[in-house]
């Protein structure tokens, strides 16, 4: 990576940008949400609160999740970060069993939450075979939805964990 | 019996849901124009002020600033009701009051121009209790609304509309009564409704009296109609995004919309406002502030005699919903008690904080929070059970009411009595209710206690929808309906029932974008009237639309239009389906075009009834909700998982929990909000869910083909006095503010020494 430079690997794709001020640049100040909406258009990860206190940007970094508002782009040098658009299979289009579960058990109201809550699942899924429902609170307990899907959403995790077999 | 129906009480998957699990779906911050600018707000210090001198002028010259607005050069706009608010003033009536407006190329720029930007201010004495306000002496906000009393008149609720609770004779009826008890309660801790996503719109010129609107609105064609009337009627063109949740708060955010456009004219591009999360908190909507204090009679056998009182309301710096709020509750107050002498005057007050507006529960709640604890003293002296009490008060059918119109109207709708003993014995309201101020049970320092509120609006048919419904040749059809989704599966229930009046798949059923421009007029899904109302609208016009297509098939089949039927893309004779023909023979590249119409009907109301079970530790003053059963009946499911969704939201929105933990915390010193952010604004979370149980009844009822009602608005409003009850219950004291706070509960007198 040239100097002055950052590489980002989103959803399986590098991007290269000019640390900078200038436009199209990412500024040292620029947070990960910002820079996945607003320079890659990755629109799907959602800002509810911008302070890190309602869930809705939590992107995964290396598998982990993060919440992408308190997180700098440039911290996530040389990084993989996986977004709600990037767990669909890119040459099928098929959904992530977690996607899938959501749809199924209608895990959502107005669905501004979901992508969010989507990738904590996904990461929880992904360290733990079978969590116990105190496990998948817990997991959940950042994220902020105010319409209360939170029963469906509990039912959509039982039902991805069931799609594991 | 119950029809079967194929789409209607099913489970179907929401048409948006692949575009939401998927991250696809475009919320107001998504949205781009090109060359468009960011705007930002200066907001003022003070919770009342003057502004003695302003300038802009450095400001101005900042790299990518476009346009920096005050009150001297903003549009001569006017909203409020009745209209009292311009799009900037030099009067500021509470902290975060705009002083000032910029638009920039970024955000960044934008927020750096309101550090530049000079302002020199004459700090006002400032008034925030609505008891104090109407004092005399007190501070005043608007010269025009002397003792800050905004009258109560609500003109787009007609000529006449609800301004009191006044019929019969109270002095009669207290005399009639065997017990009367006297009492308050305030329910004026402002909780925040607090969508997820801020409130934004997006404002463009297209020319100089054509104003193209983007916003998070649920009701885009109120919106623009709103606009047209307060912006020198104008042509708006309304667009919706997904709305990422609103609970009535974005129906119309005409202030948000007098910014942008303001900025958008000036700097001629177009100007995107997005709310901060701290702005939504501080400088959005709140709930209305309420108190009542009056005198209630009551026989020995619960039956009520009489109510009078002061229904006291805190609007804060202005009104746009309020006096609208007030017929309503006025209205529903008279759904939960059968009385025959009323006098219960409300008082609209303005004071020094941010402004309660249009939520979910409209009016209803608020009074009904602050009212049913006073009534409760009595019904506790009378030893009524209040689950015994709510069933044979509640309205029945052939049963009298005013509503906001100002007219009486007679309930034609059906007796929920069913649905509220199929509630009781979920919960086992009869085991746990001990007796008032009893607990269920006692386990060291741990009480339980149980409550229980109802709630009903008859504004499931409130105003005029209208809808299209269109045929295409390819055997699709198209719905022109002007809603946006905002969570409650509303435009996707709407094309069930066409699909059903059709009897196509649901996959060829489609809804228009919300866009005033494509759509007829629609109120728009507010106060549960998307499945009456709305609804209505779509299934006329998917049946008019039929009735065309029969009709032209008539010439095909020569037979009467009536003799035939349709499915699936093809028409055949009902004598005779196998000899059928596909709708495009109907006519070479023939469309039909169907529209339906809705008026107001105010004579079906819906109900929920919600009982609580609480746990209180009298050691930590902590109050657990254990078990929330929720009861309705509406006639017919439309769609099973939405209506549950719909149920669970007694948990949201300003709701029960506003009974012990969610509040504005004011600062009555400073004027401010001291908590505008979600970590001091306390809200539940995952780890706290009670046990929720949904008792769904269906008895039809007489509303449209599929005797339906709406049910989503009124759920969080019987909550909040419910919890009350329980937390009474538990601990063995009434109690007449929320929320209820730890601290309280460890006031209690004699808190340790209770026996089971």
């Amino acid at each position: 990576m040239k100097e002055n430079g950052l590489l980002l690997m989103v959803n399986g794709q590098s991007y290269e940008f000019k640390i900078g001020t200038g436009p199209g640049e990412v500024s040292p100040s620029h947070t990960l949400a910002r820079t996945l909406r607003e320079d890659l258009g990755l629109t799907g990860t959602k800002v509810g609160c911008n302070k890190g206190e309602c869930g809705a940007c939590t992107v995964l970094l290396e598998g982990t999740p993060v919440l992408s508002c308190l997180t700098l782009t440039v911290e996530c040098n040389g990084k993989r970060v996986t977004t709600i658009e990037g767990l669909e299979d890119p040459e099928t289009g098929e959904l992530d069993p977690v996607q899938q579960s959501f749809l199924e058990s209608g895990a959502f109201q107005c669905g501004f939450c979901t992508p969010g809550m989507i990738m904590t699942v996904k990461a929880l899924l992904g360290d733990m075979p079978a969590p116990t429902e105190l496990e998948i609170k817990e997991a959940l307990s950042g994220h902020y939805c105010r319409c209360i899907s939170h029963y469906h959403v509990l039912d959509a995790v039982g039902r991805a964990i069931g799609k594991r077999g | 019996m119950q029809r079967e129906y194929r789409f209607i009480g099913r489970e179907t998957a929401r048409k948006d849901g692949l575009g939401i699990v998927r991250g696809r779906e475009k919320f107001i911050d998504d949205l781009k124009l090109p060359g468009m600018l960011q705007a930002k707000i200066l907001r003022s210090p003070h919770p009342h002020a003057l502004i003695k001198y302003i300038d802009t002028s450095r400001a101005a010259k900042l790299d990518g600033v476009k346009a920096v607005l005050t009150y001297k050069d903003t549009p001569p706009w006017k909203g409020g009701l009745p209209p009292h608010l311009g799009v900037l003033s030099n009067v500021l009536r509470y902290t975060g009051d705009a002083v000032a407006l910029v638009a920039a190329e970024t955000e960044e720029a934008a927020e750096m121009a309101l550090d530049y930007i000079d302002v020199e201010y004459v700090p006002l004495e400032a008034v925030y209790d609505a008891e104090e306000a109407i004092k005399p002496g007190a501070p005043q906000l608007y010269p025009q609304f002397p003792g800050n009393s905004f009258p109560l008149a609500c003109p787009w609720m007609g000529e006449n509309s609800l301004q009191e609770v006044a019929m019969g004779d109270v002095e009669r009826g207290f005399a009639e009564a065997d017990i009367v008890v006297e009492g308050s309660c305030r329910y004026d801790n402002i909780p925040n409704p607090l969508p997820l996503e801020p409130p934004g719109v997006i404002a463009a010129w297209e020319g100089p009296r054509d104003l193209t609107v983007w916003s998070s609105t649920q009701t885009p064609y109120f919106l623009k109609m709103m606009l047209h009337y307060t912006m020198g009627r104008i042509n708006v063109r309304s667009i919706a995004a997904h709305c990422g949740g609103s609970f009535g708060t974005k129906a119309v955010p005409w202030q948000l919309v007098f910014y942008a456009a303001a900025l958008a004219r000036v700097s001629k591009r177009p100007v995107k406002l997005f709310y901060s999360k701290a702005e939504h908190f501080a400088a959005y909507t709140l709930r209305l502030g309420s108190a009542f204090s009056g005198k209630i009679g009551i026989k020995k056998d619960g039956r009520v005699m009489a109510v009078a009182g002061e229904w006291l309301i805190n609007s804060g710096y202005c009104s746009d919903a309020a006096q609208g709020m007030v017929a309503v509750g006025c209205g529903e107050v008279q759904l939960l008690i059968r009385c025959p002498n009323w006098a219960v005057k409300p008082k609209l007050v303005c004071t020094n904080r941010n402004a309660s507006k249009m939520v979910r529960g409209y009016g209803g709640q608020e009074l009904e929070a602050a009212f049913l604890p006073v009534l409760n003293l009595a019904l506790a002296k009378a030893g009524v059970d209040p689950f015994v009490f709510f069933k044979q008060n509640y309205v029945k059918p052939g049963d009298d009411y005013f509503w906001r119109d100002g007219n009486r109207w007679v309930c034609r709708g059906i007796d929920y009595s069913a649905a509220m003993e199929k509630g009781a014995e979920v919960f086992g309201w009869k085991e746990k209710w001990k007796g008032w101020l009893k607990p269920s049970s006692v386990d060291g320092p741990h009480r339980t206690g149980v409550g229980v509120g109802v709630h009903g609006n008859a504004d499931v048919g409130e105003d005029v929808s209208e809808a299209y419904v269109r045929l295409d040749p390819d055997a699709t059809c198209v719905i022109y309906s002007c809603v946006s989704e905002h969570g409650t599966g509303q435009r996707s229930s709407l094309c069930k029932m066409v699909a059903e009046v059709l009897n196509i798949p649901l996959e060829a059923v489609s809804l228009a974008p919300p866009d005033s421009l494509v759509n007829p007029y629609e109120f728009g899904p507010v106060g549960s009237r998307g499945t009456y109302a709305i609804g209505s609208a779509v299934i006329r016009a998917a049946e008019d639309a039929k009735r065309k297509l029969l009709s032209r098939g008539a010439a095909l089949f020569q037979c009467p239009a009536e003799e035939l039927e349709t499915k699936d893309g093809f028409i055949f004779r009902k004598d005779d389906p196998e000899n059928k023909l596909p709708w495009k023979a109907t006519g070479f590249d023939q469309t039909y075009m169907g529209y339906g119409r809705f008026e107001p009907d105010f004579s079906v109301p819906n109900f929920v009834m919600i009982f609580v079970e609480v746990e209180v530790d009298m050691e930590t003053g902590k109050i657990a909700v254990k078990r929330v059963v929720g009861a309705t009946d509406v006639g017919q499911i439309i769609d099973p998982q939405s209506l549950l969704h719909q149920m669970h939201g007694c948990l949201g929105s300003a709701g029960l929990d506003s009974a012990i933990f969610e509040e504005s915390v004011l600062d009555k010193k400073l004027g401010r909000i001291l908590n505008p952010n979600m970590v001091d604004y306390k809200w539940r979370t995952f780890l706290e869910l009670p046990v929720f149980e949904a008792v769904i009844l269906e008895t039809p009822i007489n509303t449209h083909l599929f005797n339906s009602v709406g049910f989503g608005e009124i759920v969080t409003s019987p909550a909040p006095s419910a919890v009350l009850m329980a937390v009474s219950n538990a601990v063995g004291r009434f109690f007449d503010t929320y929320p209820i706070t730890p601290e309280m509960i460890l006031q209690t007198p004699g808190k340790g020494r209770l026996k089971a």
